[in-house]
C-alpha cells in the first residue's frame, strides 16, 4: 500500500497503528497540507470519544492530576488519550515538554497514547491542531481523550472548550490565580479541582471559589450544571476518584441536556469551529503565497527603507487576492 | 500554519542513576536551539524510552548514562527501535561513557558520543548537521 495515499494513512490510524498516529499528529502540527484529506476520511469514524480538558496555572499538578485519572480510567478498561500542551519559548522557538516525566508509567500501555504538544504560536494554530489530534485520536478508537494546557492565553482556554467536561486545577493560596479565573477560565470551567489540599488556606480557597460560583446564580439555575469544587491531593491519589464522579455526572447531565457526546458537534460550537476554521486556512493560504512569492519579504523592505507606509503594504498583499 | 519541519528531540535518562543535571542543561541547550524537546524524567527502561518516542515522533532520541549501564541500555535502546521499524530514529549518547566503550557502540548503531568537556553548542551544532526532521 502506499504510504502517501491519504486513505491508507486513515486506515491505519483506525485500526490504532501507533506509528501512523504519532506521524500524523506531527504533520498536522507542522501544517502539512496533505493532512486534509486524511483528516476529511477521519471525520465519520470521529465523535465517540469522551474529550476531558484539564487546565489551570503552571505547577498546580496539572500532569499528576491526568496520571493518576488515566489509571483510574484503566482499571476501568476504558482507553485513553493524552495531549499535553506545553509553552513554546517565543525567543528560540523551542520548548520543552516535561509533562510525560509525571506520566511514564502509563508508556508501556497500549491502552495509552500520550503526546506533548508545544503551542508555537502558528496563527491562532493550537487551537487548530489540537482540536484536529483530538479526532485523531479519537479515530483511533480512545474511549477517552485527556487535554491538559496551562490555563492562560485564548488558545489554550478555546481548546479547553472544545472539551466535554472542563476542569479547572487550582491550589490553595495562590489569590492572584483565582483573580486570573475570574478575569476568564471560571465561565468555562465544568469541575474545579484544589489541588495539593493538604496545604494552608485550601478552606480559604473553597469559599472564595464557592462565592464566585454562586455569584453566577442565574446561569446556574433550574437544573443547569452547578460546578462542583473538589478537593484533591493527586500525589497521593486523593480525591481522583471523586473527580472522575463527578466527570461521568457531568456526562450523563450533558446527555440528558440532549448533547450527549455530540456536544462538539452542536450548532454554536460548530459554527465556533468552522468561522476558525475559515479564519486559519485563510490566513494560511496567503501567508503561504506571500512567502513563497517573496512579496511578503519585499513589502517589509519597501517599508524598512521608508518607500511606503504599513498601512499602503498591507492593503497592497491583500486586496488583490480577495478579487476586489 | 506553518508547513515547516520542526526538530523534536527526546532526552532520555535510561537505567538507575539519579543524576539529571547533565540532561536538563542539554534540554535547556536543545530548546534555546530552537528544538521541540521531550524530557522523560528518570529511571526509564529502554522500553519506555522507545514507546515514547514513537508516541512523540522525535527525531533523535539523546540518552543519558552516568552510571556505567551505558554498553547495555544504549544498544538496546537501538535494537528496540529496529524491533519496532522504528530506527529511522536517530540515537546519541552522552554521560561517563570511557572511551574504549565508544567505537563498540558506535558500531551498534549510536550515532555520536558526547563526553565530559563537549561544549553545549558543540553538541547543537552536531544535532543541526546529523539529525534532519524526518
Amino acid at each position: 500500500m502506499n504510504e502517501n495515499c491519504p486513505g491508507s494513512m486513515a486506515e491505519k490510524v483506525i485500526a490504532g497503528d501507533v506509528r501512523s498516529v504519532a506521524r500524523l499528529i506531527r504533520d498536522i502540527d507542522d501544517g502539512m497540507p496533505e493532512v486534509r484529506e486524511i483528516l476529511k476520511a477521519l471525520y465519520p469514524h470521529t465523535g465517540k470519544a469522551y474529550v476531558i480538558g484539564i487546565t489551570g496555572a503552571p505547577g498546580v499538578g496539572k500532569s499528576t492530576l491526568v496520571d493518576q485519572m488515566v489509571g483510574h480510567l484503566r482499571k476501568n478498561d476504558q482507553t485513553v488519550g493524552v495531549l499535553a500542551v506545553d509553552p513554546t519559548s517565543p525567543f528560540s522557538g523551542g520548548a520543552i515538554l516535561g509533562d510525560r516525566v509525571r506520566m511514564q508509567r502509563h508508556s508501556m500501555d497500549e491502552g495509552v497514547f500520550i503526546r506533548s504538544l508545544a503551542t508555537r504560536g502558528h496563527f491562532g494554530g493550537l487551537t487548530q491542531s489540537t482540536r484536529s489530534s483530538i479526532d485523531v485520536l479519537d479515530a483511533m478508537g480512545k474511549d477517552y481523550i485527556l487535554v491538559e494546557t496551562v490555563g492562560v492565553g485564548q488558545d489554550e482556554v478555546d481548546v479547553v472548550r472544545s472539551a466535554h467536561t472542563t476542569v479547572i486545577v487550582v491550589i490553595p493560596g495562590m489569590g492572584d490565580d483565582i483573580q486570573a479565573i475570574k478575569a476568564g477560565i471560571l465561565e468555562v470551567g465544568d469541575i474545579f479541582v484544589i489541588n495539593k489540599a493538604d496545604r494552608e488556606g485550601t478552606d480559604k480557597t473553597l469559599s472564595d471559589l464557592r462565592l464566585m460560583i454562586d455569584m453566577d446564580q442565574r446561569k446556574y439555575a433550574e437544573g443547569k450544571w452547578k460546578p462542583p469544587i473538589l478537593k484533591a491531593q493527586a500525589v497521593f491519589d486523593k480525591g481522583v476518584g471523586t473527580l472522575l464522579e463527578e466527570i461521568e455526572k457531568h456526562r450523563h447531565y450533558l446527555a440528558d441536556a440532549g448533547g450527549g457526546l455530540q456536544v462538539r458537534r452542536k450548532t454554536d460550537k460548530v459554527r465556533q469551529e468552522l468561522a476558525e476554521m475559515v479564519k486559519n486556512r485563510l490566513i494560511e493560504e496567503v501567508v503561504h503565497q506571500l512567502t513563497e512569492t517573496g512579496e511578503f519579504d519585499k513589502a517589509v523592505e519597501a517599508i524598512v527603507e521608508g518607500k511606503v507606509d504599513p498601512y499602503t503594504a498591507c492593503d497592497n498583499l491583500v486586496l488583490p487576492r480577495l478579487g476586489s | 500554519m506553518a508547513r515547516e519541519r520542526k526538530l523534536r528531540v527526546m532526552v532520555a535518562k535510561p537505567g538507575l542513576d539519579g543524576h539529571d543535571r547533565g540532561a536538563r542543561i542539554i534540554a535547556r541547550a536543545y530548546r534555546d536551539a530552537g528544538f521541540e524537546v521531550v524530557y522523560t524524567g528518570l529511571h526509564q527502561t529502554p522500553e519506555e524510552i522507545v514507546e515514547a518516542a514513537i508516541q512523540e515522533d522525535v527525531d533523535m532520541i539523546g540518552l543519558s548514562s552516568l552510571a556505567g549501564a551505558h554498553n547495555y541500555l544504549f544498544p538496546r535502546t537501538v535494537e528496540l527501535l529496529r524491533e519496532k521499524g522504528a530506527d529511522d530514529i536517530a540515537v546519541c549518547g552522552g554521560g561517563i561513557i570511557p572511551e574504549e566503550d565508544i567505537p563498540a557502540l558506535k558500531k551498534t548503531g549510536i550515532k555520536e558520543i558526547f563526553t565530559p568537556g563537549a561544549s553545549l553548542e558543540e553538541i547543537v551544532k552536531w544535532v543541526r548537521e546529523n539529525v534532519k526532521p524526518r
